[in-house]
């Protein structure tokens, strides 16, 4: 008898890890735009996550009033987001390049309840009921004791490419390593022959792209959708960026996923009212502990 | 013509006038020093020259083309190459990356492959640690990096500001016959330093400058001899 029940309670714990490791790869695609952006713009992009609900709705629409099939769907979620990103840099935040942080952020906060309202005029508040991207079929294990959806297996296999492509992309191509020399030095950088306004717009508009693919799973997992969509799953992006390390791309999957877990484990266990409290928790322990984050590189501010 | 001609150049920071009117020109295949005190003008004038800082009025002329109202990037791919006061290597990334970048604007791979020969012949240095972080390499090496990586640009000019600061007596003797080699391949060179004796010793000519003016300019040996200078800049 309590060995059943010891089985069951490890293969539940199975299920929880696997659909906290699918949220957290959320995570880690929306975590990656904050990253990216912070690490070349050095600013925090707070409309980020509103560009996910609007990947959202651009894939709702796609299917719904336009009856593409899932996969061009995702596409124009994509290609709406990226140049959603490339427009809010150009239009809000390259005229403050030289302004002060402040106004940076304040301007970001401004361009998010741009989105939201924007949103909430075009489509209503109503929660829109959102069909999933995915279909493939749920696999179970272990005498069904463990089932693993579509959505989790689909949601894992794409934070996997995305990171290894992305990786890819930095480290063998010339935009890639004109990405890394900008992070570090935007003079030096020009000096190259790099063009920096041009290196930060690709920035805005790969990390936009990929909202646009966060906002297609994120919605396929949690089928409502509103113009708020994007706002809880960006702020926890954003401290799943701080808590792997704000600019680096690694440390964007480990928050990521870690944030994913630590989250889901402490609904089942704990209390889903206080999942939340829980991870805003961790993050300031972390920071506390560490506070350029898992594998943040000290901040050393060149004049 | 000159290949490099600034006219008037001024330059501000906020409401503080830094550059205040200075005229100078570099003809092809010269070595020109600009001399000058801590705070003279002498990096916001190359910043200025290289497209760095917006100039608040005068104009340069590089080959004929007016470059003042140009991005800095855009006159790197005119064959104009910078190294900043303070090296500025890209210190998370390898020696080779930062050669690579050196070579950004630059299309022909094969060509490209033969530059870098040529600036590890220069640097053997280099050669030895090109997978090492730059940011783990020594002061010398770092200014040896940040000269390499001007020359995969392959410049028709190269600016220099200060390479010999905080570098050991051996190594500024290395950097100075870096830069005579560098100007001997037929690259023309314009030289900022504190350094007076030496960059003086290298220059064909040279221009004085004190607090954002240019006060004396003439062909390094008059300067040499000159009474001021020797009080001001050579300790004599
Ligand atoms: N970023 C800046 N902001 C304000 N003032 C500056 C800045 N950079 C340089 N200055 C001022 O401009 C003057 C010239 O500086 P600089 O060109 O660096 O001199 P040098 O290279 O000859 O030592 C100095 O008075 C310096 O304080
Ligand atoms: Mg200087």
């Amino acid at each position: 008898m309590t060995r059943i029940a010891g089985r069951e309670k490890v293969m539940s714990f199975l299920n929880y890890l696997i659909s906290g490791l699918s949220l957290g790869s959320v995570y880690a695609i929306i975590a990656l735009g904050y990253t990216m952006v912070y690490g070349i713009a050095k600013m925090l992009n707070f409309a980020h996550g509103d560009v996910i609900m609007v990947g959202g709705f651009a894939v709702y629409m796609s299917m719904n009033a336009l009856g593409l099939n899932p996969i061009l769907a995702v596409i124009v979620s994509i290609i709406v987001c990226t140049v959603l990103g490339i427009v809010i840099e150009k239009v809000a935040y390259k005229p403050l390049r030289k302004a002060t942080p402040l106004a940076v952020l304040i301007t970001a906060i401004g361009v998010s309840y741009f989105l939201q309202n924007l949103a909430l005029l075009i489509f209503g508040s109503d929660a829109k009921l959102f069909t999933s991207v995915v279909n493939i079929k749920a696999i179970s294990l272990a005498n069904g004791q463990i089932t693993i959806t579509g959505e989790t297996i689909v949601t894992i296999v794409v934070c996997i490419i995305i990171m290894v492509v992305l990786s890819l992309f930095i480290k063998k191509t010339k935009a890639g390593q004109a990405m890394l020399a900008v992070s570090e030095d935007k003079e030096a950088a020009e000096l190259m022959g790099i063009n920096v306004n041009k290196t930060i717009s690709l920035t805005f508009a790969i990390g936009s792209g990929l909202a646009g693919i966060a906002g297609a799973l994120l919605c396929s997992a949690y089928p409502t959708l509103t113009p708020y969509t994007g706002s809880m799953p960006g702020i926890k992006a954003f401290v799943a960026a701080v808590f792997g390390g704000i600019g680096s791309i690694p440390g964007a999957l480990i928050g990521g996923l870690l944030l994913g877990v630590i989250e889901n484990l402490s609904k089942a266990y704990i209390s889903s009212q206080m999942a939340d409290a829980i991870v805003f928790s961790v993050l300031i322990i972390v920071l506390l502990v560490k506070p350029t984050g898992l594998l943040g590189k000290k901040i050393s501010e060149k004049v | 013509m000159a290949m490099l001609e600034v006219k008037d150049l001024e330059v501000t920071y906020g409401v503080i006038k830094a550059i205040k009117g200075v005229s100078f020109e570099v003809n092809e295949g010269e070595v020109i020093s600009l001399i000058g005190a801590n705070g003279a003008g002498k990096t916001t004038i190359l910043h200025a020259v290289s497209g760095l800082l917006g100039k608040a009025g005068g104009t340069v002329t590089y080959e004929g083309q007016d470059i003042t109202a140009y991005p800095a990037h855009k006159i790197v791919e005119l064959g104009m190459a910078h190294v900043p006061e303070g090296r500025r290597v890209f210190a998370q990334l390898s020696v080779l990356e930062n050669l690579k970048l050196g070579a950004y604007t630059r299309k022909d791979k094969k060509e490209l492959e033969d530059t870098l020969q040529t600036v590890y012949k220069r640097f053997p240095r280099l050669e030895e640690r090109k997978n090492q972080m730059a940011g783990t390499l020594s002061g010398g090496e770092q200014q040896m990096l940040a000269m390499g990586r001007a020359l995969m640009s392959h410049p028709k000019l190269i600016l220099m500001d200060e390479p010999s600061m905080g570098l050991s007596p051996i190594l500024v003797e290395e950097i100075f016959s870096i830069i005579r080699d560098i100007s001997a391949s037929g690259t023309t060179v314009l030289l900022v330093e504190q350094n007076a004796k030496k960059a003086l010793a290298i220059a064909d000519r040279a221009y004085v400058l004190e607090t954002g003016n240019i006060i004396l300019s003439g062909s390094a040996e008059e300067l040499i001899n000159d009474e001021s200078v020797k009080k001001a800049y050579l300790g004599e």
